[in-house]
């Protein structure tokens, strides 16, 4: 008896302990105080040259999706078409290594913005969310106050501004104020920040709303450098901050730990010849404590529970009786496809309403007669 | 007999159950690939997908159980009232001369008709909705549809569905001649699919083969068509089809062979398990006795189609049968050449525009149609759709055959209205036979306003094709009646007698230079003014306010100690 009882107090301890570490993990796995991750990635540059800045945002793109992030949460705007670009001598791939050893592009890409579609007033628009109310799902940033937003930007940039499509381009003061009016609807809970132009660490300096993290590839006065040209497709492939950027996140899988200050470290002068810049002051917690895949990765909502569901019976259709009993009296047929002889025969519609002939004839005739009335015949030579 | 009780009865039950459930109608799918090879040594391959149901859209209580037919697709039948929808995306131009006519026909760049519903009152704001709600579907950029680029056709572009009543009102038809088709239109179109791209013949469509070739095009038709002879029933049908032409020396490495894995880079090894007939043809009538090209593995099946106005013969290949695959479970069909003899068939019908003219002011449009048929005329209706910024003179209009005037029937001409609708010119002209006829009419170019040209304007602007839709005389007999026994390439355009055959031709696109300005100039213009205001008023504001002082230059040091000294010596200082 004393062992038997000795025997389930252990047992009561080890499940007691399992349960105590079982609440710790489910505590850490909704610490960090979001619901769903969104991801804005952004390609600002048309032209052929510009094949690099299309190959960063899609590397990005497949990073995020491959860490969990769904097509449905991922806004993909592209300025310009490299993958079927006539110019391009490997049709439907965009390379981000030479020697075109990754394709960034795939096989299951959903672009969101194209061409011309990607201009400041959309970009913009998808933040704040103001679109027309005919917009598509797939092309609006439907977040709340509990989503990550991860944005990314690419393409040529200045001190302050950022080029879209090389017709127009978005100030630093213009992105902070869209960012703010985030905040005001709340419509994010964290907001990662990454840039990848020359002199980028100007687009954040005017930010001031909470909860904001920002990375840069260069410091004001810097310029960002492109990683490697491939000699078969004739242009560079990548930037160089992307470029290792996408090589470290190539080592994070879903459940993996690293947190920002491991982000911080991409791309060192050595390696970039700019220096990378990063701002956290309006970040509220501790940059060591955040997690990449709080952003870059996708939280699916899980409930763990004991307790049996049943569920309900089936739903029966009503039958529509008296509708299939009745027997269809009257056949169908398709149309003539060329009718000639009904075609000639066409009465033109008029659209515009044009007065009868000859009513303009019969208006001056009256005026002509009210008017020799009035002052006599004798003025009838002056007419004729 | 408790037991047999206690299991029959529920058993009873269900089945009684199973017949109350009214049947949502019956859902069909059928895939085919045919397969044509061409007499340049290029390879044109056609899939088409088609999903039948019989169901009623426009019922009360909304449709909700969806089996074959895709969900999007159907809520988009069902909000907008939609009665048929036609849309295709094409990337390069179909070559006739070189080619022969295509299964179905597509223009350049995307384009879309739809016809509405009677009960439709405000047309253009479906139209604009439907075109919105497409575009996020497809990925495609088709919210630049918008009143500048519809056009209300006449005549042309009839349903190809059943139908009541024709009433143009309810029709529309846009073009975007820009569109590009990469892998992102691919994609959503392959997930409509109802075995996505997992099994049956869409394993097929990989888009590193499909857009690495000389003419690409998917497109999807949804109409409503008869069930059977009597036509007492319809269904709704959902095609989908995808043409591609690959090249000989792109693709094909010059060699004269093709099979499956070159074409595509993949085998078959089944059929789609929701499919009632999946099935491919090869057309073997120029190859009766095997003397131009062989083909592998040999296939007992042959059938024959009428089709585009010419008996032609096709081996077919049963995917649902499992002796298709032989023992290596997969088909990899082979097509190789032996000899390259061989005279093509020339089309009847075949068309071309281009822009002649020279500068930035003025311009000529000129459509040139060709009349093959040795002895036979018949009428084409030409369909022109030019934007605002082409004013077109219509005064300037000329149709001549063999160098004389050719009266058309019918005109109709509605005129542009700048920045709100483009022209459009439906014409009816009789083509004599062995001639050629031609289409002229002057424009002028319009200047924009700068903020209305794109980001690239030097690349030019772009001008969609022209549509000739005409009933072409056939040499054989067609089959006015379509069944579910046709093979589907050959039973898409109804057929209402059996001496022609309808087509439709589509021309290139024009692409026209506008007059560009510089767009550095408001740039340039600022800097120069407040140059000029800063040197000239600065200068001006300097002398008129500027007062001068004379200032004591700052003592050197040896000075400052000799005046020190001299402070305390009582004397004078120096200056």
């Amino acid at each position: 008896a004393f062992l038997l009882t000795f025997l389930s107090a252990i047992i009561m301890l080890i499940f007691i302990c399992f349960c105590v570490h079982f609440q710790n993990t489910a505590g850490q796995f909704f610490s960090s105080g979001h619901t769903n991750n969104w991801a804005v990635l952004v390609c600002t540059s048309r032209f052929w040259f510009n094949y690099r800045h299309v190959a960063n945002t899609l590397s990005v793109y497949r990073s995020v999706k491959r860490l969990g992030i769904p097509d449905s949460h991922i806004v993909l705007m592209l300025a310009d078409d490299m993958a079927c670009n006539h110019r391009n001598p490997k049709p439907a791939t965009v390379f981000s290594h030479r020697n075109m050893e990754l394709n960034v592009y795939g096989d299951d890409v959903e672009v969101d913005y194209r061409g011309y579609e990607v201009t400041v007033e959309n970009f913009l628009r998808v933040l704040t969310g103001r679109l027309p109310p005919s917009t598509p799902r797939s092309k609006r940033l439907l977040s709340d106050d509990r989503s990550n937003i991860l944005i990314y930007l690419t393409g040529h940039g200045g001190n302050g501004f950022l080029k879209f499509q090389d017709s127009e381009e978005i100030s630093n003061v213009e992105l902070a104020d869209a960012f703010e009016q985030m905040w005001q609807k709340r419509r994010y809970n964290e907001l990662l920040f990454i840039i990848d132009t020359c002199q980028g660490a100007s687009m954040y300096e005017r930010f001031y709303s909470p909860n904001i993290m920002a990375l840069a590839s260069s410091q004001v006065g810097e310029d960002s450098l492109s990683h490697q040209p491939d000699l078969a497709i004739g242009v560079h492939l990548m930037d160089r901050y992307t470029f290792y950027l996408l090589e470290f996140l190539e080592d994070i899988h879903p459940a993996s730990k690293s947190n920002m200050n491991d982000l911080f470290k991409v791309c060192p002068k050595s390696q970039c010849v700019s220096t990378p810049g990063h701002r956290t002051d309006l970040f509220l917690r501790d940059p060591g404590s955040v997690l990449i895949t709080d952003f870059f990765g996708s939280v699916r909502k899980v409930e763990i529970t004991m307790e049996a569901i049943h569920l309900t019976d089936p739903i029966l259709q009503l039958e529509d009786g008296p509708m299939s009993e009745e027997v269809q009296e009257k056949t169908y047929s398709y149309v003539d496809q060329l009718p000639v002889s009904e075609i000639i025969h066409q009465k033109p519609k008029q659209k515009d309403w044009h007065p009868p002939d000859g009513f303009i004839l019969g208006l001056w005739t009256l005026i002509l007669l009210v008017f020799f009335k009035t002052y006599g015949i004798k003025h009838l030579k002056h007419i004729f | 007999y408790i037991l047999y009780i206690l299991i029959y009865i529920p058993i009873f039950v269900f089945v009684l159950l199973r017949k109350l459930i009214k049947e949502e109608g019956e859902n069909d799918f059928q895939e085919e690939l045919v397969i044509r090879p061409l007499h340049s040594g290029d390879i044109y391959a056609s899939f088409q997908f088609r999903t039948l149901w019989e169901t009623d859209f426009m019922r009360e209580n909304k449709v909700s159980h969806y089996r074959l037919f895709p969900k999007s697709l159907g809520q988009v039948i069902s909000k907008f009232s939609v009665r048929e929808l036609h849309i295709s995306f094409t990337q390069g131009y179909w070559r006739t001369m070189q080619w022969g006519q295509p299964f179905l026909p597509s223009p350049p760049g995307a384009e879309l008709w739809v016809w509405f519903q009677d009960s439709v009152t405000d047309v253009d704001a479906a139209w604009k909705e439907l075109t919105n709600v497409l575009s996020g579907i497809f990925c495609a950029s088709l919210n630049f549809i918008d009143s500048t680029n519809t056009v209300q056709p006449s005549a042309s572009f009839k349903p190809l569905g059943i139908v009541n009543e024709t009433d143009h009102r309810f029709l529309r038809y846009a073009t975007l001649p820009r569109e590009i088709v990469c892998t992102e239109n691919l994609t959503p179109w392959k997930k409509l699919l109802p075995c996505g791209s997992k099994a049956g013949l869409a394993v097929l469509l990989k888009s590193e083969k499909l857009f690495h070739s000389s003419f690409f095009s998917q497109t999807v038709h949804i109409r409503p068509v008869c069930q059977d002879r009597e036509c007492k029933t319809t269904s709704w049908e959902l095609r989908q089809t995808l043409n591609v032409v690959f090249d000989l020396h792109t693709s094909g490495q010059g060699k004269r062979e093709w099979s499956l894995f070159k074409m595509f880079s993949r085998t078959l090894t089944e059929a789609c398990p929701l499919a009632s007939s999946s099935k491919i043809y090869i057309d073997v009538t120029d190859n009766p006795q095997e003397e131009y090209f062989e083909l592998s593995p040999a296939t007992p099946l042959l059938s024959q189609a009428v089709v585009l106005g010419d008996r032609r013969t096709f081996s077919v290949y049963d995917l649902t049968q499992q002796v298709t695959f032989g023992t290596v479970r997969s088909l990899n069909l082979l097509i190789r050449w032996k000899s390259t003899e061989g005279d093509m068939l020339r089309p009847l019908l075949h068309a071309e525009r281009y822009v002649a003219g020279y500068g930035l002011q003025t311009g000529e449009i000129h459509t040139v149609m060709y009349n093959n048929h040795p002895f036979r005329s018949f009428p084409v209706l030409l369909l022109d759709s030019v934007p605002w910024y082409l004013r077109l003179y219509i005064h300037t209009l000329t149709v001549t055959s063999k160098g004389k005037d050719n009266t058309p029937s019918y005109i109709h001409y509605q005129p542009s209205k700048d920045r709100m609708r483009p022209h459009l010119l439906e014409m009816l002209v009789q083509l004599p036979p062995h001639s050629v006829t031609e289409v002229t009419v002057q424009f002028e170019r319009a200047l924009l306003k700068w903020t209305e040209y794109t980001p690239d304007p030097n690349h030019g602007f772009y001008v969609g094709s022209s549509v000739i839709s005409a009933l072409v005389p056939s040499s054989v007999a067609m089959d006015t009646n379509i069944t579910q026994e046709q093979p589907l390439f050959s039973s898409f355009f109804p057929c209402k007698e059996e001496s022609s055959y309808f087509v439709r031709v589509y021309t290139e696109p024009l692409l026209v230079n506008l007059p560009t300005p510089d767009f550095s100039m408001p740039y340039n213009v600022i800097c120069l003014t407040c140059t000029v205001v800063a040197v000239g008023y600065g200068s001006l504001y300097n002398l008129l306010t500027r007062s001068f002082q004379i200032e004591e230059p700052n003592p050197r040091l040896a000075k400052k100690i000799a005046n020190f000294i001299r402070r305390i010596r009582g004397v004078p200082l120096l200056s």
